[in-house]
């Protein structure tokens, strides 16, 4: 049995070695042949993640010990692998969806030179691998290490189109404000060590070390690993690069916002979960954060006319709904939430990929409008995202969403409703997208019209499978009051100590009828106002606040990019130029000056050298008779 | 004789070597000046030399009292050859500006 669990490295190192052939031999794969590696090593991994699932059973976990990583003294930090539930749940999440994305990719990619398209895969593969290395890392150090590759391939990704100005802009937006987040996921660690002397989870998860901390190191160390979540998984303030990623390719996109990356944040404090329930005032700060995340991205989704912006707030929006989830203690529907969302939303993205694909590059949903009648699979599968992410009874998103929601009823009836309001508008946009974009007519130029064809074999198959998955994904954790016995919650019992809400069987009909009432009644709000879409004017008032997202890129624009550019123009023009220079350039005039007034001396006549020396030894005679 | 009449002597004389380098412009004049100044030189080696031997303390070690007598020749043997060596580069330089100024020879001026 502990066979298999040790070649678990594998794992992790296939999507390397994918990336080292891909990205050392981009000049001489063959596009087919860098595909096949590409998505080859990522099935394997999957292949191994189910293996390592099956394995590890419900009750079993794992610390594979590889080799020492940093020995100081009595210090010391192993790079290990912690193979448990969690991990292993997010191990199928990773490599299967990512494997999906990488056969997708394929046939999206396609128009891309030979050497570009093995750069491509190179980078996706090394992006799969970070984020293993994250999820599969023994100790803190190790999720570190995951955590910056995860940022540098976003980076890489999503300026891969890098001869364009506003990508790269982007690009390192994404890049920047995950660092600005990595700051305080360094200092926790720091703290950590300095405090308990160990990263190690088994270590540090035990209660002789957490009785070292006091409340303070506590709710210090938590609130500096949020700030770390909040860079990664696009949380208020830092949430801004997440939407602006999407100038990278619509797989990647995908492959950022369900698989990997974002879910980054909440697998780190589903992990420190121990830590996070001994912090109160740091959960309450996660259920505002969350809870304002997922409101101001629900509501700039409403107005946004881009098909893979409303995707990316409504990405934004709903790992709100997981750290509304995870600050309220209910760490099993976070995860849950994890789950669904990579399913419905790697779809959507999919399915707008496959739609832009059609479109010939367009991404503005006011020129699209009656695709369905061109591209069935990918309407169809789109409708099923749709229906699982606005939570309609049945599909995937209504389970975990509606435990979310429950947790935080039981917790603050007006987090509650706050949260349900959210909800709705998710369904909301989302319909809007479709609506606008699915039915109705065409509203592009004839020659778009004459292109619309559905996506090849490549692209749709992973889009029915992923729709297979949004629509029975929830079933794992059906909830008691539907008779079902919530298999996950069970599952990670042996990871998360579930700070359980009990509300009987009532409330939770009640709160669940209630949620499907009104998400039916958002989404028929929807279908007649945008069944007759006409393309409209500027809009006013909140709309436009709305449209230009709460003009919170220009408050950072105004409040911290400003100042800090004004502040650098000053240091430039006073510090560097007047005094660094200056003393630099001084000492150089100095001896030009000196030697200019010294050169007078040098008469060239012998006489008046004569007369020097002669000068110069009487002085001589005076200091050493005199002085 | 008292040493202190042979300081005198070999101050005075280069004294008169420095004054002489100092105001003569003639490359001739300016040489033998340079010359009285070591003589000058040499005069005042062979006079401390001599009162050294004289002293209590050197009629221990008697041997070493006259050393400086034989150094004084071996000076004057190479202050000869030098004098060749710079007789020669005076008539060289008679011979290229036809003139022994040496404020002629400010070439290197700037």
């Amino acid at each position: 049995m502990n066979n298999i669990l040790q070649l678990v490295w594998l794992i992790p190192v296939l999507p390397l070695l994918g990336f080292l052939i891909n990205g050392l031999g981009r000049k001489q794969l063959t596009k087919s042949l860098s595909g096949i590696i590409g998505s080859g090593v990522i099935l394997i991994s999957f292949v191994l993640s189910v293996v390592v699932f099956l394995q590890i059973g419900s009750n079993h976990n794992e610390t594979i010990h590889l080799f020492d990583f940093i020995k100081l003294n009595a210090f010391k930090i192993t790079f290990d692998f912690k193979i448990d539930q969690l991990s292993a749940l997010f191990l199928l999440i990773i490599t299967g969806v990512g494997f999906l994305i990488h056969v997708y990719s394929t046939a999206y990619m396609h128009d891309e030179d030979g050497k570009d398209f093995a750069k491509y895969f190179a980078y996706l593969n090394l992006f799969v691998f970070s984020m293993l290395l994250l999820v599969m890392g023994g100790n803190y150090l190790i999720m570190f290490i995951g955590w910056e590759g995860v940022g540098l391939c976003s980076y890489l990704l999503i300026g891969y189109w890098f001869r364009n100005t506003d990508y790269t802009n982007a690009a390192k937006k994404a890049f920047i404000m995950n660092r600005i987040g990595d700051l305080g996921f360094l200092l926790a660690l720091f703290w950590l060590i300095a405090v308990v002397g160990t990263v190690q989870y088994d270590e540090l998860f035990t209660a002789a070390n957490l009785a070292k901390l006091s409340a303070f190191d506590v709710t210090g160390i938590t609130l500096l690993l949020f700030v770390g979540a909040t860079g990664k998984s696009a949380q208020i303030p830092l949430f801004t690069w997440l939407p602006d990623a999407m100038a990278g390719p619509t797989p990647v996109s995908a492959l950022i916002h369900a698989a990997t990356m974002v879910t980054a944040g909440i697998y780190m404090i589903a992990r420190s979960n121990v830590l996070f329930s001994m912090a109160h005032q740091t959960q309450v700060v996660i259920t505002i954060v969350g809870l304002a995340t997922a409101l101001l991205a629900a509501s700039i989704a409403i107005k946004q006319n881009d098909i893979k912006k409303v995707l990316a707030y409504s990405t934004v929006s709903q790992l709100g709904f997981m750290f509304l989830a995870l600050g309220t203690g209910n760490y099993v529907a976070a995860v849950f939430h994890v789950l669904t969302h990579a399913f419905f939303k790697a779809l959507m993205f999919l399915g707008s990929g496959s739609v832009i694909h059609a479109m010939g590059g367009e991404q503005d949903i006011r020129k699209m409008g009656g695709l369905h009648k061109h591209m069935k699979i990918t309407s169809f599968t789109f409708l099923i995202g749709c229906i699982a992410i606005a939570g309609i009874p049945g599909f995937s998103g209504f389970f975990s969403k509606d435990e979310i929601l429950a947790g935080a009823f039981a917790h603050n009836p007006y987090i509650y409703a706050l949260a349900l309001f959210a909800a709705l508008l998710t369904a909301f946009y989302m319909f809007r997208l479709y609506i606008i974009t699915f039915t109705g007519s065409f509203r592009g130029t004839h020659e778009q019209e004459h292109h619309l064809h559905e996506s090849p074999k490549a692209m749709t198959i992973p889009l029915i499978v992923l729709a297979i998955l949004s629509i029975i994904g929830g079933y794992i954790g059906v909830p008691e009051s539907l008779g079902g016995s919530h298999h996950l919650g069970k599952y990670l019992a042996g990871v998360i100590k579930a700070e359980a809400h009990h509300l009987d069987h009532t409330t939770e009909y009640m709160l669940m009828g209630l949620s499907t009432g009104l998400v039916l009644l958002s989404i028929i709000y929807a279908w007649m106002r945008f069944k007759n879409y006409k393309i409209e004017g500027e809009s006013k008032g909140l709309g436009k606040v709305l449209e230009n997202k709460w003009y919170v890129d220009e408050l950072y624009q105004m409040a911290i990019v400003n100042p800090l550019k004004s502040t650098s123009a000053f240091f430039n023009k006073i510090i560097e130029n007047k005094i660094i220079d200056g003393a630099v350039n001084g000492v150089g005039k100095l001896v030009n000056y000196g030697g200019r007034q010294l050169r007078w001396i040098q008469s060239g006549q012998v006489g008046a050298y004569v007369l020097l020396m002669v000068i110069g030894m009487l002085l001589l005679f005076f200091i050493q008779l005199f002085l | 004789m008292d040493i202190k009449s042979y300081i005198a002597l070999a101050l005075t004389l280069f004294t008169i070597g420095i004054i002489g380098v100092l105001v003569r412009r003639n490359a001739i004049i300016i040489f033998m000046c340079v010359e009285l100044m070591l003589n000058a030189v040499n005069l005042l080696l062979v006079a401390f030399s001599k009162m050294h031997a004289l002293s209590t303390a050197a009629k221990a070690s008697v041997n070493y009292a006259s050393d400086a007598q034989i150094f004084v020749f071996f000076i004057m043997v190479v202050a000869a050859a030098e004098v060749s060596v710079g007789l020669a580069i005076i008539v060289m330089m008679y011979r290229n500006v036809h003139t022994v100024d040496v404020n002629f020879l400010n070439r290197l001026k700037n």
